[in-house]
Formats: C-alpha cells, structure tokens, sequence
C-alpha cells in the first residue's frame, strides 16, 4: 500500500533527504527546516567531541584489557568499555532517527502536502515525545542496574579474573571460553560442579513437590463440607508466609542446632530419640532443609489453591455423588485436573523460585557442612555456591561462567512457561 | 457402613490432621517467644517457656548503646519506603504509556522488559558487587535502593499494563475533546481508576527489600548500615548460642508487626500473584 503510493510520486525528495542526512542534519537543511537541522548538526557533532575519549580509552580497554600492570586498571577499562558500546548504541539511534526523520520531512514534500508549521511541528513533538518522555527514567535506571551488569558478568566469564589476577597489581586477560572448559575438566572443579549441580535439581523438585503437595491436600482437607473453625484455621495456616522468611529460617537454624536447639532436646527427647546431628551431617541437614522449606512455602499454594476450589460448581460434584463416586475418585477426575488447570503456570514459577531459593540454604546452615575435595559445602546449591566463590574464593571469572551456564537454564524454562500465558499472546509475541 | 458413621470418621481424621499441622506451625513461634524470654544469653532452660521469664532481652535491643537493633529497623524501614515509592512512580508513568501510546519502539521495549524478567535476579550478583566495589558505591544505601527498584521494574511493569488495558480507551478520548493535556489525562482520569494495581505493586515493593538478604548482604559492610536481615544474621553467626535469646526478641519483634500486616492485606498480594505472578 504504503510502496504503491510512493511509486506514484513524481519527485525524489524523501530519497535525497534521507541520503543527505547521512551527515547529521543535511537533510532536514534540504527539507527547509533549518532549525531541526541545526539541531542534528550540532548534538552530532558534541556527541563526538565530548565522547571521543570515552570511546578511545573504551575500545582500546574492552580489546585489550589494559597494557601495563599498576597504571592500567582492568575492570575499569572494562567498565569504560561496555558504557562506550552503551554511549555508541544511543548514538547511532539518533543518526537512526536523524535518517527517518528527514526521509518522513522529504516524502510530506513529495506527496505535496506542505511543511508544517513550527506550530504543528512543535504539537508534534509533544504528542509524539510524551511517551518517550515517561519511559525515559525508569529505561535508564534498567540500563544501568541491570543490563550493564549482566552485559559485565557475560564478558567476564571470558577472562582470567580471579583470585591470582587481581588488577591493579595484575592484568585480566581475556581467554576465550577456557573457564567454562575447566569447569568441566579440571577435577576439583568438575566434582563441585556436578555434585552441587544435582543436590540443586534435588533439591528443586523434592521440596517444591512436598510443600505443593501439602498446599493441595490441606487446602482440599480444610474444603470438606460439615469443617468449623475455617477461617481461624486458615489464619493459622498461613502464618509461615506471613512472618518474613529470614527471620523464621534463623529460628529454625536454632531450632536444629545439635546442641540447645529444641528438635533435640524437647521433641525427640520426648519421643526417646538420641539426638540427631542435623547441622553437621550432610543428609540430615538437607532432610531439615526440606522439612523447612515444606513449612515455609505450602501456605502460597494453600491459599491459592482454596481460591480455586471455591470457584469449583458444585453440580460436578453433585454429578459425581450420582455416579457413585468415592472420595478419591472425586479427588483425581473433579478436583485435582481443575486444581491443575487454573494453577500450573504458578506451580511452576515455585519450580523455579527454590531453585534459586539462596536464603533457605544460605542462612539455615550456610551451605554446609563442608566437604572435602570439592570447594563448595554439602548443602550448597548452585546460587549459594556462587556466592561463596564471589565472596569468600574471588573466583569470579569462574563464577560469572557458572552463572551464565545457570541463566541460560532458568531462560529456557521461563520462555517455556511463558509462551502459555496469556499477557503474552495479547502483545502477539512469539 | 451407614453415610453418618463415614462422615464422622471423616470430620475426626479431618479435625486431627488440623491440630497437628497447627501445632506444627505454631509450635517453632512459641519456642522463639519462650527464647526471647529467656533470662540468660544462651539457652539453658529446659522447659520451652522459662519460669522466671523476663523481658531484658527486649528492653537492650532497644538501647542504643547495648545494639544496633533500632538502627537496623530505620534503615530497613528508609530502604523499603523509598524503593517502594520510586517504584511506584515509575511503573506507574511506564505502564501508562506502554498501554496508551503507540510509539515507535514500544514493542521492542516490552520485548526487552520480558526478557529482562526472565533473567534470573541473582545474573547480576558477581557485577553489582565488583562494579559497587571500584564504583565505591559499596556500603551505600542508595545503590542498593536503586538496584532493587531494577529489579522490580520489568515484571510489575507487565502487571500493571495488563490493568491499565482494562481501563476504556474512550475516558482518555472524550477528556482529550474536553482539552486536557497527555499529563492531565494521566494525572486525574487514568491514575485514580488504577490505583488498586498501585497498591498491589507498592506492596510489593515494599516486601521485597525487606525479605531480601543476598543483596543487602553483598553490599552493606558496616553494622550501623545494615538491613534487619543482615543484622539479625550477623547476631546468630558471629557468636552463635552467646547472643540467641537477644536475637530470639528481635525475631519476635520482626515477625509479630510484618505478620499482622501482612495478614491485613494478604488478599491484595495474592490477587496480585496469581494475576501476574511469574517469578514466585
């Protein structure tokens, strides 16, 4: 349509516009519009005044990574770098729109409609800016709390960065892909890997599926027809969610402790059971690990779970009763596909919640207890675990490997889940 | 066996499972009061609620020179409350023109926006901790306000376009032909339809840095600048058993104030998950 339109056109204005604007400007000077093209000239030309060290040191430093030892500073010339890429990205989407815009100026003069007044143009700047306007803060802050830094993890899992090279007093260099090939080969590195790597897919689908399955047998229990007290109970089944997380796993830290904490001395006391070395026993403490987990996550899911039983009609269970069904029956044809139905999506992002659930493993037993031959402890899961070696190793080069190996996993299950809901479909993505 | 006898069979194993999945749940609650009343440092009483039970504990966390505890509380509360706020702004002026406008550049930005949700948060820890060392951001609250708000901003922008689009396009239209302005429009007409979402979203806000430890941990150095997160941690692993009847009372004082708001307005935040929630 658009084409058709332009073939009828007799003149070239929109072509010789856009291609004069190749020097910021010269096509807005051509279109008459001496203001705006003045305008292009000029931020053009200060973009590269004032940027021109920026991209010099920049590029230099991201191909380089610094010369000499003490003076040059390698993650900053990193840092220096990526913000040049950033600076230049920006700039080139002004020569972009610097382009368009003289091209749409030209194609108004082919089609004979006039230049528009500055009255007109101005009206148009607002109209059309205003948008842009208001995404601009929240865009900024995007870019620099959380694309620059996921941009400086990717280049780092590509250099030396770690605890031997640590600038100023040494160099980073880059490597190419050799920490992610250690991880796998070097013997240490590769037993850690491995070993974390399956405690974490165990642990992720061992403690999600028991406090999901106690979400939805609770929620079904508290349902039934002829129970008191409903809402006194549900109060009380959601107060694991409703005190913060931190806090009830340090009491638990406590409450585990194999010498005053009262799992010990009170409960299996009382039961006539020795007591259990839970922080210092590897399958102890990821057996206590579950058991909090279990606690801490089924209210979610009970309370999400009983919104969708209310909404359940009661003629299917009406029908049901017809057919002779027992409890159960009803429970696997009725309740629980319709259970499934309306909460998958969410079941699954509790997937992936504990698969990065840091705060469970980190402050009930910080990881450990250690093992030896391999540097991270028995209960550490892959984010505890780079943690530690950010923190406590300074292997960051490694650890920015591992965590892009990590993302790209988590990535994958998110845009699998996300191709079913529905805010997606409504934009037409994918 | 007759339907009543069945029924009552039912209701009594029901009724039974109830009591121990509440004692369950209450009984490490009432071991933390009984902590914190406590009268020595360590636990030595062996009963689970002490006899001479006293409130010290309480009475030094709120003195400035015993702990930092009230320290740690202000800052928790400044954090929360600015990250809540600058979020709220933000997405409030993002979502409003990403449902209303069809700008150039739009789709590629909910583009990116989702694809930035999906990056797990924990992508960027090595870079935010080197970039706060050199930057000497390190020890500063308001980076790690800022990075909080980044944090949120992708998925809750999503959230509340999806509520903006709810709002017919026809108030914008005939408050357009009355005269109003693209900033009235948003300010007067579109902003007090949407305020439920608001809510849900500042919420949100709220109990994000609250509960979050990694971060805080990573960036806040000195004791006077902590979160109650980190400070309480650092209560229990610095000298663990020594300090855990003062740790025990400011547990309690964390858990009893949060809980209670949190059940006040927990049908807000679960309308807010199941709608949008994505990253649990």
């Amino acid at each position: 349509m658009d084409i058709e339109e332009n073939d009828e056109l007799k003149t070239k204005h929109r072509k010789v516009a856009a291609y004069l604007s190749i020097f910021p400007g010269g096509g807005q000077y051509y279109n008459k519009q001496f203001l705006k093209g003045l305008f292009f000239t000029v931020t053009a030309i200060s973009f590269f005044v004032v940027f021109y060290d920026l991209f010099n040191i920049g590029f230099w430093g991201l191909i380089t990574l610094g010369e000499v030892p003490m003076e040059d500073h390698s993650i900053f010339l990193l840092v220096q770098g990526i913000i040049a890429v950033i600076v230049l990205a920006f700039g080139l989407l002004l020569y972009g729109l610097n382009i368009y815009d003289a091209f749409k100026a030209g194609k108004r003069r082919d089609q004979q409609l006039g230049k528009p007044s500055i009255r007109e143009q101005y009206r148009n700047l607002i109209d059309s800016g205003f948008p842009y306007l208001m995404i601009t803060p929240g865009f900024f802050l995007l870019i620099f709390v959380v694309i620059f830094p996921i941009i400086f993890v990717v280049l780092l899992s590509f250099t030396s960065y770690d605890v031997n090279n640590r600038p100023p007093a040494r160099l980073i260099e880059w490597v190419g892909f050799k920490n992610y090939i250690e991880i796998f080969q070097l013997d240490l590195w590769r037993r850690t890997f491995f070993s974390v790597f399956t405690w974490t897919l165990v642990w992720t689908f061992v403690a999600t599926t028991i406090q999901i399955a106690i979400g939805i047998f609770l929620a079904v229990l508290l349902n039934q027809e002829g129970v008191k007290f409903k809402r006194t109970v549900r109060t009380i089944f959601i107060l694991p969610w409703a005190v913060p997380a931190f806090v009830s796993i340090l009491v638990f830290a406590g409450m585990f402790n194999n010498t005053f904490g009262t799992i010990n001395i009170h409960i299996l006391d009382f039961f006539g059971i020795d007591p259990v070395p839970w922080m210092t026993n590897p399958l102890y403490t990821k057996i206590a690990l579950i058991m909090i987990q279990s606690w801490l996550g089924f209210p979610f899911i009970f309370v999400m779970v009983t919104g969708v039983l209310q909404s359940i009609p009661n003629e299917l269970y009406e029908a049901a009763k017809v057919d002779g069904a027992s409890i159960w029956q009803k429970f696997k044809s009725v309740t629980f596909p319709i259970i499934m139905y309306a909460s998958a999506p969410i079941l699954i992002t509790q997937y992936t919640f504990n698969f990065n659930n840091f705060n469970v493993i980190f402050l009930f037993n910080g990881g450990g207890p250690p093992v030896s031959g391999q540097n991270a402890g028995s209960s550490d899961i892959l984010i505890s675990w780079i943690y530690k070696l950010t923190l406590e190793q300074s292997q960051y080069g490694k650890a920015a490997a591992i965590t892009l190996l990590l993302s790209l996993l988590v990535i994958t299950v998110a845009i699998w889940q996300f191709r079913r809901t529905r805010a997606f479909k409504e934009e037409g993505m994918m | 066996m007759s339907m009543k006898t069945e029924k009552i069979i039912r209701l009594t194993l029901t009724y039974f499972v109830i009591l121990i999945v509440s004692a369950v749940i209450l009984y490490p609650i009432i071991w933390i009061v009984g902590s914190s009343l406590n009268p020595g440092n360590s636990l030595s009483s062996s009963q689970v609620i002490p006899d001479n039970a006293t409130l010290t504990h309480y009475k030094s966390l709120f003195n400035l020179e015993e702990s930092q505890y009230l320290i740690w509380y202000m800052n928790t509360l400044i954090i929360c409350f600015s990250t809540m706020i600058i979020t709220v702004i933000m997405i409030a002026l993002m979502a409003y023109s990403f449902s209303r406008y069809r700008f150039v550049g739009r789709k590629y930005g909910l583009m990116t926006f989702l694809i930035l949700q999906m990056i797990p948060n924990f992508a960027a820890l090595i870079a935010i901790y080197i970039l706060a060392v050199v930057t000497g951001l390190i020890d500063t609250h308001i980076l790690l306000i800022l990075i909080y708000v980044g944090g949120l901003l992708p998925m809750n922008t999503w959230l509340a376009k999806g509520y903006f689009e709810t709002i017919p396009h026809d108030l914008d239209d005939s408050a357009k032909i009355d005269g109003a302005g693209h900033f009235r429009i948003f300010w007067s007409i579109i902003l007090p339809l949407v305020k439920p979402i608001l809510a849900v979203i500042a919420l949100f806000a709220f109990i994000t840095p609250f509960t979050d430890f990694i971060l805080a941990r990573i960036l806040l150095r000195s004791p006077e600048n902590y979160t109650l997160a980190v400070g309480l941690y650092d209560m229990v692993a610095n000298n663990y058993g020594a300090e855990f009847t003062k740790f025990a009372a400011g547990a309690v004082l964390i858990a009893i104030p949060i809980g209670l708001v949190f059940l006040s307005l927990q049908r807000y935040l679960i309308s807010g998950l199941t709608s949008g929630g994505t990253k649990g």
